[in-house]
């Protein structure tokens, strides 16, 4: 079945709805989503969404930025920050004025709280910049949005699993996604596509993200032949609940709480002297795993505690009610009086594909965009974040690079033509699904993604040396031996998850190879990626981003400058 | 600690009839539900068919009759159940396979209500005022996660479902009591009709059944009272 669109947006979370939102006056748009829209991982995000709005105290954008440059290790391309501190504050005033209910100051303005890695006058101390609805910030956010896209009736495919991306004489023709509810696959004829298709955190065994985030959007563009961007840097939030991975926003910290080792130690005192306990995310992670390395977990467990015992109920149940009953569900505890063991959790990929400011697709170190193509948030590198994001951007970026790329997109469909549809659109996709369905290996699936996710968590996590690398590079030839034989038992054509799940962990092996090769290449340490074999960064041979191809014979990497305008790189101390 | 899983089954690619299902295994007890239908669909039967996603209550894919009420799968920890498990789909929703069933009815109820803030005046140039105390009139009510586990529970649903639905209520309620939105008499209008917010006979099974928490039964009330002192 064919569909005809001026533009399609893949991917149904904030920055896909936000997109659609540019995009609805201007032509026929669909959006299509592997869930309901309202499933998306950005209604998970709790903390908040930083703009320098001043509400509480003084702030600047140009602040916001200096702290987002100075997070991101300097790695971030300072022009696209510019416009993401800049274009957050109308943005967030936009979905205010579309109705989120944000948490209000007594003045009846919207409501800020401290972040990590958030200072004001370039480092001196926390400011309030985070803007938030209890910690509930991302639900706010997904529900408004869809209700607005309610509102303006954009038209929407809920559960259609893109499975491949068209490319017609250089140009972005649509994509070929499977019909859950038939199996059938439908081809999406389109002058423009937006990838707003999340991240990957599923690689790891102990994450944050939903199940769905299984990178399919980067795999399918990847296979393309279209490159990815620092894929070797990923983050992990410090703060996520003991083996489960859930998360406890840096809210917390925000408020007040404080992480402490077996000795009741408040060891960030060590590590951070001026943010303590919110200093940026790369950086406590790295602090709890070298104090659980130095006997200083609890119990000499892989854990420390975080402390919430002093914030009082008023702060728990107002400002924090979800994590606080995340705890009560999950652990049993009652945060107001125990402390609850955490271990850091996959998180947040920084890299992913490559765009420009305007959020088309860029394919090569010229950044040469491929027309119609188009990706934003997670899913894309702007760069924005660099080499580790700061809490409450990912929302930010979400809403003002989804926003770019939808009024882009915008012009674009005006300006052009529908591109040409090769004949058979759907063979390479049927092709991948037939393969699956008539395997007859005997290797489970979940043996096969069990193994990729332990194995990823012990060797390319937050500490990762030559050594371990190179041993993962040869679990990933073995895995994905593994993968050429799994097991399919259901062969049906309704709902069958069961074959999305193996077509995801395809992506999800093809998208740790990329990060392996792109991190033992890295030569150093920056941010989120820490080799314990090149302990500094060095500037003067990786102040650059790095793009991996798959090319005939395997991943090619290339590199491509920073974009350093108004502050030049120094040491990154907190 | 064993547990037993009864999950009712229907494929309808083979099934005419729908069927128990039991799968007996070792979990943790702080194991979620969630969990242990992942376990039996990766390790015991591929075929298992369920929506899930973010696996910490929030996302609401994952809504399900669990021993008889409804609940979120990823919100239940195995020892809170006991060692016999009794799963099956969302009563009132038509199923399509296993735990699956058809969503599309109950998007359509919350659809009916104009579930998106309507204004009529002028944007500020920053933001709209409103006060803690007016923001605290709809907090509850802004926690819905649409996941259906009210609507499937309510016998007025069940008997008719042509109305609208505690979730779609709730949804109302949301914009009916927030001070900066301006559609209220349209919303008020669709819930006085016929399949509107009178069908509550106040059976209180949707406050049982909401794994967000939300007083649903005293939000219907609310509805209802702004309905009945509404100057028109």
């Amino acid at each position: 079945m064919v569909h005809r669109y001026d533009a399609l947006i893949i991917g149904a979370g904030g920055a896909g709805l936000m997109a659609a939102m540019q995009l609805y006056p201007h032509g026929q748009v669909a959006v299509i989503s592997k869930l309901y829209p309202t499933r998306s991982h950005t209604g998970a995000a709790q903390g908040g969404i930083g703009a320098a709005l001043g509400n509480l105290e003084e702030d600047h954008w140009e602040w916001h930025m200096f702290d987002t440059v100075k997070g991101s290790d300097y790695l971030a391309d300072q022009d696209a920050v510019e416009i993401l501190c800049r274009e957050a504050i109308e943005t967030v005033y936009d979905l205010e004025h579309w109705g989120l209910p944000f948490s209000r100051t007594p003045e009846g303005k919207i409501a800020q709280r401290p972040f990590g890695g958030h200072t004001r006058e370039f480092g001196k101390a926390p400011v309030r910049r985070s803007c938030y609805a209890a910690d509930r910030t991302g639900h706010m956010i997904l529900q408004t949005m869809y209700q607005q896209c309610l509102k303006n009736q954009v038209h929407f495919f809920d559960e259609y699993h893109v499975l491949d991306l068209l490319i017609e004489q250089g140009r972005c023709a649509g994509v070929v996604a499977f019909c859950l509810a038939t199996g059938e696959l439908h081809t999406f004829h389109a002058k423009a596509v937006i990838f707003a298709t999340g991240g990957f955190g599923r690689v790891y065994k102990v994450t944050s993200n939903a199940h769905a985030l299984t990178g399919d959007g980067m795999g399918v563009v990847y296979r393309r032949g279209i490159p990815l961007e620092d894929m070797e840097f990923f983050q992990f939030h410090p703060t996520g609940i003991y083996k489960m991975g859930i998360l406890l926003s840096e809210a917390a910290r925000g408020e007040g709480a404080i992480l402490r080792n077996r000795n009741g130690e408040r060891f960030m005192e060590r590590y951070a002297p001026t943010l303590l306990d919110l200093a940026p995310r790369d950086m406590v992670s790295r602090a709890i795993y070298r104090e659980i390395r130095e006997g200083r977990g609890i119990d000499g467990k892989n854990y420390v505690h975080l402390d919430m015992t002093h914030l009082g109920r008023e702060v728990l149940d107002v400002k924090l009610p979800d994590i606080t009953g995340f705890v009560r569900t999950y652990l049993g505890l009652e945060p107001a009086k125990e402390l609850i063991p955490v271990q850091p959790t996959a998180h947040y990929a920084m890299g992913g594909i490559p765009t420009d400011n305007d959020g088309r697709v860029v394919i090569d170190e010229k950044n040469t965009p491929l027309p119609g193509l188009y990706a934003a948030g997670e899913t894309a590198c702007v760069s924005v974040h660099g080499a580790n994001r700061l809490g409450t951007n990912s929302l930010v970026d979400i809403l003002v690079f989804g926003r770019r790329s939808g009024r882009h997109a915008a012009r674009f469909i005006k300006e052009n033509d529908l591109p040409p549809l090769s004949e058979n659109p759907e063979d390479r996709a049927r092709e991948t699904i037939n393969k699956l369905l008539n395997s007859k290996g005997s290797e489970r699936a979940a043996d096969i993604r069990e193994t990729l996710q332990t194995e990823m968590m012990d060797k390319a996590s937050v500490f990762r040396d030559a050594g371990t690398l190179t041993a993962m590079r040869e679990k990933l030839k073995e895995i994905r031996d593994r993968y050429e034989r799994v097991k399919i038992e259901d062969r049906g054509a309704k709902y069958n998850t069961e074959l999305m799940e193996v077509f995801e962990l395809g992506v999800l092996i093809d998208l740790s190879d990329v990060l392996v090769e792109c991190a033992l290449a890295r030569k150093e340490s920056r941010g989120a990626h820490f080799r314990e074999d090149f302990p500094k960064r060095d500037d003067a041979n990786f102040l650059k981003h790095s793009l991996a191809y798959l090319g005939p014979n395997g991943i090619e990497i290339a590199y491509k400058p920073v974009k350093i305008t108004k502050f030049q790189p120094m040491e990154r101390k907190y | 600690m064993q547990v037993t899983l009864r999950i009712r089954r229907f494929n309808p690619e083979k099934d005419a009839q729908p069927w128990w299902g039991e799968y007996k295994f070792e979990a943790e007890p702080t194991d979620r539900l969630l969990d242990a239908l992942n376990h039996v669909k990766w390790h015991l039967d591929g075929t298992l068919t369920y929506r899930r996603s973010c696996a910490h209550g929030v996302c609401g894919s994952d809504a399900m009759q669990i021993n008889g009420r409804n609940g979120l799968a990823c919100k239940m920890v195995l020892k809170n159940l006991g060692e016999k498990i009794t799963v099956e789909p969302l009563p009132g929703f038509r199923v399509i396979k296993d735990l699956l069933v058809d969503m599309d009815v109950f998007f359509a109820r919350y659809r009916a209500i104009k579930p998106y803030f309507i204004t009529h005046s002028p944007e500020p140039e920053k933001e709209r005022l409103q006060s803690v105390e007016d923001r605290e009139k709809f907090d509850d009510t802004t926690k819905c996660i649409l996941c259906g586990a009210c609507t499937s529970s309510c016998p007025s649903y069940w008997v008719n479902p042509e109305y609208v639905g505690p979730a779609a209520i709730v949804n109302a309620h949301r914009f009916i009591f927030d001070s900066r939105d301006e559609g209220k008499e349209e919303r008020l209008a669709v819930l006085n009709a016929t399949e509107g917010v009178w069908r509550c006979r106040t059976i209180f099974n949707c406050v049982e059944a909401c794994p967000r928490g939300i007083n649903v039964t005293r939000a219907i009330g609310e509805v209802k009272k702004a309905l009945l002192y509404r100057k028109t």
